[in-house]
């Protein structure tokens, strides 16, 4: 074990596929000799030399056209967009060729990429280093989501998406990459695609969130708690596919649900939350599912950001709305 | 011009050397000395503001920012000849004394960078955008301001910016591609500054320049030393009355030096040597104009003490001003993003009023406790 935040556990997960299999080859923009602009991939390039390890030139979209097609050719890409905001001269090669590659072909060719990216806001960035547009990947067939929230997770999760045989959007809650410090086991260890964990047991109300967010949940069901409130707070790690399971039965428990996440509110995951809540668990509910999510409009630069971000006590706001409809 | 420094042999346009000296009389421009102390005074101001706000920002008063320094003579080359009224400017994010000169106020600089939009419209300036912050995004840009100016029998100019490390994206491409076919009146200024963040020219591109670049669209293209700011003048006049002329786009390859970080976030000695950064200081581009002006007596050291006192007190009076009058609405994050008031911002602020007025009426009540 070694305390780790999540930059480190991340650069940990990276360095031990590097070693174990010679399939996966890791680079992006400022990847190689700087390490990454927030360090993630620092000393890779030294431990595993620069053919694996590797700048690449300023092209979005070239970075995951090329991952893709390394991929075709048996390799294990994990590539980085440098902020998520970057992301978008990529789409094209995202959702038009890494997801479809595999149903395209009738699984005669794969994509099995791994597309790393630093997303969120509350860093007080210029434009376009702040949202969270994790809803239009998950919205894309073909792709899977991961989110990490803790140095664990992110660990555990990366290694599993590097291993995994379709491809991977792996979103990194940047406001928090330093802020959480964790005990982290050295050698391999997996977390599944798709499981989502029940972080605090409570009866009143289910909160679902993910990210950087969960750590304001948590403060904020720390004031719950003193209101009278029991909260249950599950943390997604994976949008899509996501685990309906896990979040139908606490809701049904509860019959209460809140859903807290940075994105826009409209057409986000916290819609497909409030569907799931009312296909799954329609009986049950107590109160109408809720959205504490960002308002509908471009993440203001950091003066303003404070009104669009969701803090505790915005937080506990709509929760004891809903804990005492 | 584009024929004798023809891209292709590779020649870099010079005319002046580090000392300030005329090495290439011929194509030393038609300039008077007036023109060209303003232009040195303008460059003295931008790189004070700019280095004063990398010290506000070490103070904390201001996020990010990213350095201007060293690479002050490209974007003064423009801003001695730009006509503000009617040619347009499409920015990068590294073109302080052009924004200076075409009607940004330092409210608006600072406003940018302690974070609020109000800053990112340059309020004086008619025809130039924002800076772009998703790399060389803005070339389309450019080439649908040209073709408008075409359109419309407009006789002006589209300056537009981009780094080194911009002409590794499509959209620098497709940019070059449309403007040449399209023949628009833009002329495309890129910065080779030496590096993108860490990444150096050579590991961005396998050519030897990038005004070579040209030659693929049948466009006119030229290398410059962009820290000879006679020699950008020359260019970009010769550029500018090419595409007025209607002749067509020219892409103009600055070869400069970002002498600073790349943002106050980033530490250069990850990726680069003290050594380096030494040798490019003799080619500052505001020594060898002040070796020039000062060879003629037209400037002295105490001309240059007495006016950074002048400077500095304004850019302070100026950023205090700022920090003292800031002030930012809840409404200004949803008034501006459509045409009209849509139901979906009209309930999202509402719902933030009822939360403020909630979370006033608790901390009062945790008081009386
Ligand atoms: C599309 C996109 N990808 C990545 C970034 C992050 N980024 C900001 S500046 C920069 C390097 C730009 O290099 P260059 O074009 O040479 O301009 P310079 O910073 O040297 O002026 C990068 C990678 C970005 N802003 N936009
Ligand atoms: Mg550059």
């Amino acid at each position: 074990m070694k305390i780790m935040n999540i930059v480190k556990s991340i650069n940990n997960a990276l360095d031990l596929m590097l070693r174990e299999n010679n399939k996966v080859v890791v680079y992006g923009e400022d990847v190689g000799v700087e390490g990454g602009v927030f360090r993630v991939t620092e000393d890779l390039q030294k431990k595993h030399g620069v053919e694996r390890v590797f700048d690449s030139p300023l092209a979005e979209s070239t970075i995951v056209g090329s991952a893709i097609g390394m991929a075709i050719a048996g390799y294990r890409p994990v590539v980085e967009i440098q902020f998520s905001g970057f992301a978008y001269p990529a789409l094209d090669q995202i959702i038009s060729h890494m997801a479809r590659m595999r149903n395209r072909t009738r699984g005669k060719f794969t994509s099995p990429v791994v597309v790393r990216m630093p997303y969120g806001g509350g860093i007080n960035a210029l434009e376009m280093h702040s949202e969270s547009m994790e809803a239009f990947y998950a919205h894309t067939p073909g792709l899977k989501v991961v989110i990490p929230s803790t140095p664990y997770d992110a660990k555990g999760l990366l290694i599993s998406a590097i291993e995994s045989d379709d491809p991977i959007i792996f979103m990194e809650p940047k406001r928090i990459y330093r802020a959480i410090k964790q005990e982290v086991p050295e050698e391999k260890y997996a977390i599944p695609i798709g499981k989502a964990k029940v972080l605090k047991k409570g009866n009143d109300v289910t909160m679902i969130a993910y990210g950087a967010m969960i750590r304001e949940c948590q403060k904020a069901i720390v004031m719950a708690e003193k209101e009278g409130v029991d909260v249950e707070l599950i943390d997604l790690r994976t949008i899509y596919p996501l685990d309906k399971e896990t979040i139908a039965d606490s809701i049904k428990k509860t019959g209460r649900v809140v859903f807290v996440a940075e994105e826009p509110t409209s057409f986000g995951v916290g819609s497909e939350i409030m569907a799931l809540a009312n296909e799954e668990a329609f009986l049950s509910l107590e109160a109408p599912p809720k959205r504490v999510t960002g308002f509908d409009t471009i993440v203001p630069y950091p003066q303003g950001e404070h009104f669009y971000m969701q803090t505790p006590e915005k937080i506990l706001f709509e929760l004891l709305e809903t804990a005492r409809f | 011009m584009f024929e004798v420094y023809h891209p292709v042999k590779g020649e870099l346009f010079e005319v002046i050397d580090n000392k300030g000296n005329i090495i290439n009389q011929e194509w030393f421009p038609e300039i008077d000395d007036s023109t060209v102390l303003k232009a040195y005074k303008d460059m003295l101001f931008a790189r004070t503001v700019d280095l004063m706000i990398v010290s506000y920002q070490r103070q904390g008063r201001i996020y990010t920012y990213p350095p201007n320094y060293g690479q002050e003579a490209v974007s003064q080359a423009v801003a001695s000849q730009v006509d503000v009224e009617n040619d347009w400017v499409v920015p990068a994010f590294r073109e302080l004394p052009l924004y200076l000169a075409k009607g940004a106020q330092l409210r608006d600089v600072f406003l940018m960078y302690m974070g609020d939009e109000k800053g990112a419209s340059w309020s004086e300036s008619k025809r130039m955008l924002p800076i772009s912050v998703p790399i060389a995004t803005q070339l389309p840009h450019a080439v649908g301001l040209g073709y408008a100016l075409k359109m419309d029998k407009e006789k002006h100019v589209v300056y537009a910016f981009v780094g080194d490390g911009g002409t590794s994206t499509g959209d620098f491409h497709e940019a070059m591609n449309f403007a040449q076919v399209w023949k628009v009146p833009v002329v495309f200024i890129v910065q080779n500054n030496q590096f993108a963040i860490s990444v150096p020219f050579n590991t961005q591109s396998g050519a030897d320049t990038i005004a070579v670049k040209a030659m693929g669209y049948g466009m006119k293209g030229i290398r410059v030393d962009g820290n000879d700011f006679f020699a950008m003048y020359s260019a970009v006049r010769d550029a500018s009355d090419y595409a007025r002329e209607g002749s067509g786009p020219v892409l103009i390859e600055a070869v400069t030096y970002r002498k600073g970080a790349h943002t106050t976030s980033d530490d250069p000695y990850k990726y680069r040597t003290k050594e380096e950064e030494e040798e490019w200081d003799k080619k500052d581009p505001l020594k060898r104009l002040k070796y020039y002006l000062m060879e003629r007596e037209l400037w002295n050291n105490k001309d240059e003490e007495l006016l950074l006192k002048t400077f500095k007190k304004e850019i302070d009076q100026a950023f205090l001003d700022t920090e003292n009058s800031m002030s930012y609405e809840l409404n200004e994050v949803f008034d501006h993003l459509y045409a009209d008031q849509l139901g979906d911002l009209i309930r999202q602020k509402k719902r933030y009023k009822e939360f403020m007025e909630w979370k006033a009426k608790r901390q009062e009540s945790v008081q009386n406790k």
